[in-house]
């Protein structure tokens, strides 16, 4: 079984967040950068999938040199090889078009990845990367389970579950529990210096989103207790102060 | 739930490979799932978590500066350091028994052991399935080794051995014991007990107000008889047990640091979020004094752990050198836990946080391993070249 997955190098969940050159840049100063959770979710289930049947497990990446870090993290983890697409990922559109390139000239069973990033969230790319292949497109599921080339998965929906089946090969987006995040141990630190990191150029894309500009959300405001005796006073706020009624 | 965040105010990140930022974040990870979740517990009923051994082992922080044909990691001192600093971040006494296997039980047989011994006990101490202990002080000699009276005698095929270990870390539960003691010319050698033969027991040592998540016992020796191939070949005399102690005091000048951190962000994120007088207590100057203080001596702390790790990968870090870091740190890191003890008032008094358990645990750390004050004579002696033991 041969497997893909798709991780993004995102800022840690503690990072502060904030922008430069006029709102348009994203401020990585100080910013320690983590593969996305969803992400390490997919890459630990595509382990444990090989060590219980074998084949092999390739992670993917589209960013510049500086996101080599967050890769090794991948091969240490237990990814066998990786690639790398030597571009900045500047939308959904334009990643998934690299990956469904590296996809389609070589043959995987199994392409998995998070529900979404952590840094904007799209949760765009599995279902942009199936359609460009053509293949079904399978998100967000928490339980993946194989036999021979069909495999069962648990999705989330509406106020239940449902359970689907797919054969090989499909695009699937993950979330816990698929399966727990794996510690790399020093081994596998170490052995991830020597595992084959293949970098590619990317291919041509269109511009589809231009981005404008980012904006940060309004700092909370501070909580303001109503005396029970007097809900009007509720109104009277949700009215002419909050403006939202 | 531990959420710590690591303070790194001079930006030393920028100074570690990307392989050492990945060890030390797998080792936080790991202490964060395995063991913050059970420390406070282990430590109020005085009990070892036995189970960490094999995840200590296959995590990889036992022994990792050994070659990887005797199952280590091959890795630098600077990548050891890392993994004392987020061990110890956990707990002193999680800290110490990987220091123990480490540096004073598979240094040892790595340095001075036969190719015999190397291959018969590496692979299995760095993987866990084996657990060593090292034993040095004596009831009646502690800061003075050299005094031991700890001897074995040569009866042509095997050593008979006599005497008494005091304050053995993990001694009740090791298999294998590395015990210095003197030969009939009174020249130091050690020797490789293992658990179960006759005449040795090693009974534990209970009462302890610290370390209390690590077992602590005593090595007694009843005319053991012990095989001749038991012997390290490569070392006799004092220096022998002294390196040892080099390798294992340079993991703990990175540990107290890290004890330190967990101190240092414990109190500044119960200072902002805890209010008095209608302010977070982080707004009054005498908290942010200590605040203030508590980073610059981490932050001086973690430099000078830096340049000795840059040392000891050169292979030129000195026995002074190590000495100087070991007490500096530690007694910092005794200092910025009873600081930070009080910025949590009341609640730094229980087990609901970790200060209280790091700050006994640092008692031990400040008197094992050569005293705080037994090291300031080191680098008197070092520096004037005259030597105020005796
Ligand atoms: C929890 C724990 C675990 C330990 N684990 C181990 C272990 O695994 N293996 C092992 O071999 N040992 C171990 N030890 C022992 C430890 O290394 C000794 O306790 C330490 O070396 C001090 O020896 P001592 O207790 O005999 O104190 P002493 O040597 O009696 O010292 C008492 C005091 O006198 C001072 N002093 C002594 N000599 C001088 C001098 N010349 N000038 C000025 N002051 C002096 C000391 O600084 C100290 O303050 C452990 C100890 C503890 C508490």
């Amino acid at each position: 079984m041969k497997i893909l997955v798709c991780i993004s190098h995102v800022p840690d969940t503690t990072s502060k967040i904030s922008f430069t050159d006029n709102n348009t840049k994203f401020n990585n100063a100080g910013v320690q950068y983590i593969i996305g959770p969803y992400d390490e979710y997919a890459l630990s289930k595509a382990i444990d999938l090989r060590e219980a049947g074998g084949g092999s497990v390739t992670v993917i990446n589209v960013g510049e040199a500086d996101t080599e870090p967050t890769i090794r993290k991948a091969l240490a983890i237990g990814a066998d090889d990786a690639i790398r697409v030597n571009a900045f990922p500047k939308d959904a559109n334009f990643v998934a078009e690299q990956i469904a390139a590296v996809a389609k000239s070589n043959t995987y069973d199994l392409i998995l990845m998070g529900r979404e990033s952590i840094d904007f969230n799209g949760g765009m790319v599995h279902g942009m990367v199936a359609e460009l292949l053509g293949l079904p497109s399978i998100s967000p599921i928490m339980k993946l389970e194989i036999n021979g080339t069909t495999a069962t998965m648990s999705k989330e929906i509406e106020g239940g579950k449902e359970v689907v089946e797919c054969n090989f090969p499909f695009v699937a987006g993950c979330q816990e529990p698929i399966a727990e995040w794996k510690i790399p141990n020093m081994r596998g630190i170490m052995s991830a210096k020597s595992k084959p990191l293949a970098v590619l150029e990317p291919v041509a894309s269109e511009e589809v989103v231009k981005l404008l500009n980012f904006e940060t959300p309004k700092p909370k405001g501070a909580c303001k207790m109503i005396d029970p005796a007097t809900p009007e006073q509720l109104f009277d706020l949700l009215r002419n102060e909050a403006k939202i009624i | 739930m531990d959420n710590f965040e690591a303070p790194d105010y001079y930006s030393l990140d920028d100074l570690f490979t990307v392989e050492q930022k990945l060890i030390r974040q797998a080792v936080r990870n790991f202490v964060k799932k395995e063991i913050s979740p059970i420390i406070d517990d282990c430590c109020q009923r005085a009990e070892f978590p036995k189970h960490m051994v094999k995840k200590f082992g296959d995590l990889g922080v036992f022994g990792p500066f050994v070659p990887e044909q005797y199952g280590g990691g091959g890795l630098d001192y600077t990548s050891y350091g890392l993994m004392m600093q987020e061990l110890e971040r956990g707990d002193s006494g999680m800290r110490s028994t990987a220091s123990v296997q480490g540096s004073l039980v598979m240094y040892p047989i790595y340095e001075f052991g036969s190719e015999a011994q190397k291959q018969k006990y590496l692979p299995k101490l760095a993987s866990g399935e084996m657990l060593g202990c090292f034993g040095l002080t004596e009831p009646d000699y502690g800061s003075n080794p050299s005094g031991m009276i700890t001897h074995f005698k040569d009866m042509g095929d095997h050593y008979l051995l006599n005497g008494a270990k005091m304050w053995i870390s993990n001694s009740p539960l090791a298999d294998v014991a590395v015990v210095w003691a003197k030969n009939e010319e009174g020249r130091v050698h050690a020797l490789l007990v293992e658990k179960g033969i006759p005449g040795f027991t090693a009974p534990e040592i209970h009462k302890k107000w610290s370390l209390r998540a690590s077992i602590t016992g005593e090595l007694v020796f009843d005319n053991v008889k012990v095989p001749k191939e038991n012997m390290l070949p490569n070392v006799s005399g004092l220096s022998g047990p002294l390196r040892c102690l080099d390798s294992a005091r340079y993991g703990i000048a990175w540990g107290a640091v890290g004890a330190a951190m967990d101190c240092y962000d414990t109190a500044l994120r119960y200072a902002k979020e805890r209010i008095q007088f209608e302010k977070p207590i982080a707004s009054f100057q005498l908290i942010q004094k200590k605040l203030a203080e508590m980073i610059t001596e981490i932050t001086k702390a973690q430099l000078l752990c830096f340049r000795l790790g840059m040392l000891k990968d050169a292979g030129k870090a000195t026995t002074a050198q190590i000495s100087m870091a070991k007490r500096n740190n530690v007694n910092m890191a005794l200092q910025v836990a009873r600081e930070a003890r009080q910025i949590l008032g009341g609640n730094g008094i229980t087990g609901d946080y970790s200060i209280m358990r790091h700050m006994m645990n640092l008692e031990s750390v400040v008197t094992y391993e050569g005293t705080h004050d037994i090291h300031l004579l080191i680098t008197g002696a070092d520096i004037t070249g005259i030597s105020a033991f005796k």
